[in-house]
């Protein structure tokens, strides 16, 4: 589903954050990407998520290859892939419902299935009844849950967090993480970076651990 | 077949909804809003006003047109039994219309009468003033140059002394109103190009206010035209609700010029009344403020949309 061959990113100061990566995630696999800060986690997911582009070697996700798809595509491309960020991005004008519906508003549904998908969401993360409300006036770990919700209302294949319990105290993190498992278990393939290593030691998933843009090494627990 | 129809439905009611959107937003800043609506109001009053004006104006040298005469004034020794033959000769002319004739007895009788100098004038051992032919050119001889060279012709003619046309100050007030013309063009399109700015402008600071939105719409796959349609719909606004104002405010302006304009031309015992184009104007102000406003839009949106991608 995510298959990353001999794959470099060079900045145009020379810096390269990525260098010579290979590595493989199977359709319906959960993993872990790990490594200190500034060992590439975000680029890696910038390349995914094609906020950036390789600089050599070939990023496949979901059997497209990334380097040959325009830049017109882009925003089919990132329709495929739910994603979750640390911050939550969350548009503090508009009501929970209207940021979750916002991936089904840009894909053009009707709105009797944008209602009566967004309310689907917002039951898995355990929101129902806070989707009038703003994200403002949720704690943080409930914005988290309304960017997943956000992230997984048109069904995508794939799921990408960047450090998504990054702000959240433990016990939250971990209801976060159960939330993960729930879409894995319905057969998305999810990809979380995180340095939350106490959390992840507990989880039976793949860890991809990254040092100085290189692959350090692979542990399935 | 159903199924495009139905999506073709989805697309008009999206468009429905971020056209509504975007007016919202506007209502929601009532005061930045209605600042913008107003200064591209004005911007398009004026040209709009000026313009109003000048077709008054024409429509006034127009009536005139019709009253324009040529006066030839008759040699001396002139005499009046060759005047049915001269007049008749005259007739002829596919320019001329009206032919009218008033021997020198009867302009000095005229003169006499309102003059009052009628002893003088009886003091004079002759007659000096002229018989008079008086010339109304036909329709088609109107224009200015065509006047000229009937005047030209006429002036050669060995009977007439002297060939003269009343209404030189017409072709004045028409090259006067010519250049009016041209100012004003000049005028709206600097106008214009000052409402695309502003517009511009606008959407510019609504763009950099929405930056966040931009970068999270890009982020869960929308494309540049969903991106760019709110900020084409709220230049689509500011110019239509502009133009709605210039209206108003050209309105207004002219109620308050009709009152002054209409004694004046009482005064000068003319027919004419303040012409209003209210509904012209009502059609072509909003059409040129929208089409200025998603103009500006385009503009704005194409220079800053392209900046800002998520990283």
């Amino acid at each position: 589903m995510i298959q990353f061959t001999d794959v470099y990113k060079r900045y145009q100061n020379q810096h390269e954050a990525l260098s010579g990566l290979s590595f493989n995630i199977d359709k319906g696999e959960m993993a872990f990407l790990t490594g200190h800060s500034g060992a590439g986690k975000s680029t890696l997911l910038k390349l995914i998520a094609l906020i950036e582009r390789s600089s050599h070697g070939q990023v496949l996700i979901n059997n497209q290859n990334l380097s040959r798809l325009p830049q017109r595509k882009i925003p089919y491309y990132r329709r495929q892939i739910g994603l979750v960020f640390q911050d939550h991005y969350l548009l503090h004008d508009r009501t929970v419902f209207d940021n979750v519906a916002l991936p089904l508003v840009i894909a053009g549904e009707n709105h009797r299935e944008i209602g009566r998908r967004v309310r689907a969401s917002l039951d898995k993360v355990g929101l129902l009844g806070k989707e009038r409300n703003l994200p403002i006036a949720l704690s943080g770990g409930e914005q988290q849950r309304v960017g997943i919700a956000r992230a997984v209302v048109n069904r995508p294949p794939i799921l990408l967090a960047d450090e998504p319990t990054g702000n959240l105290d433990p016990e939250l993190s971990r209801g976060i993480m159960q939330l993960f498992e729930q879409f894995n278990q319905v057969g998305v393939t999810v990809f979380i970076a995180t340095h939350d290593h106490e959390l992840i030691k507990t989880l039976p998933y793949r860890q991809i651990i990254l040092q100085q843009g290189r692959l350090a090494q692979q542990e399935t627990v | 077949m159903r199924f495009l129809k139905f999506n073709f439905k989805n697309y008009a009611l999206r468009h429905l909804q971020v056209m509504l959107f975007s007016l919202g937003q506007l209502w929601r800043q009532p005061l930045a809003s209605s600042m913008t609506v107003f200064v591209i109001g004005i911007a398009l009053a004026m040209p709009a006003g000026l313009y109003v004006l000048l077709q008054n104006l024409n429509q006034v040298s127009n009536q005139w047109d019709d009253a324009s005469q040529i006066s030839l004034f008759m040699q001396q020794d002139f005499a009046d039994q060759h005047a049915k033959q001269f007049t008749d000769t005259l007739r002829t002319w596919p320019e001329i219309a009206v032919v009218k004739y008033q021997s020198a007895n009867k302009s000095l009788e005229e003169f006499r009468q309102l003059s009052g100098l009628g002893d003088l004038l009886n003091t004079l051992p002759t007659n000096p003033l002229p018989a008079i032919v008086m010339i109304s050119p036909s329709k088609n001889s109107l224009r200015p140059d065509a006047v000229g060279s009937l005047l030209a012709r006429l002036d050669n003619l060995p009977e007439v002394e002297q060939a003269q046309l009343d209404m030189e100050w017409l072709q004045r007030l028409r090259s006067i109103s010519k250049t009016g013309q041209r100012g004003i063009s000049i005028l709206a399109i600097l106008l214009s190009l000052s409402v695309l700015l502003v517009i511009g402008n606008t959407i510019r600071l609504a763009i950099l206010n929405r930056q966040a939105e931009i970068k999270v719409t890009k982020l869960v796959g929308g494309t540049n035209a969903f991106v760019r349609r709110p900020f084409l719909y709220t230049g689509f606004w500011y110019g239509t609700l502009g133009g709605i104002v210039a209206w108003i405010t050209l309105l207004f302006t002219l109620s308050l010029l009709s009152g002054p304009l209409n004694e004046l031309s009482l005064l000068y015992n003319s027919q004419f009344s303040l012409q209003w184009l209210a509904s012209q104007m009502f059609i072509v102000l909003p059409l040129s403020g929208m089409t200025l406003g998603v103009l500006g839009a385009w503009l704005a949106v194409g220079r800053h949309l392209s900046a800002i991608e998520p990283r």
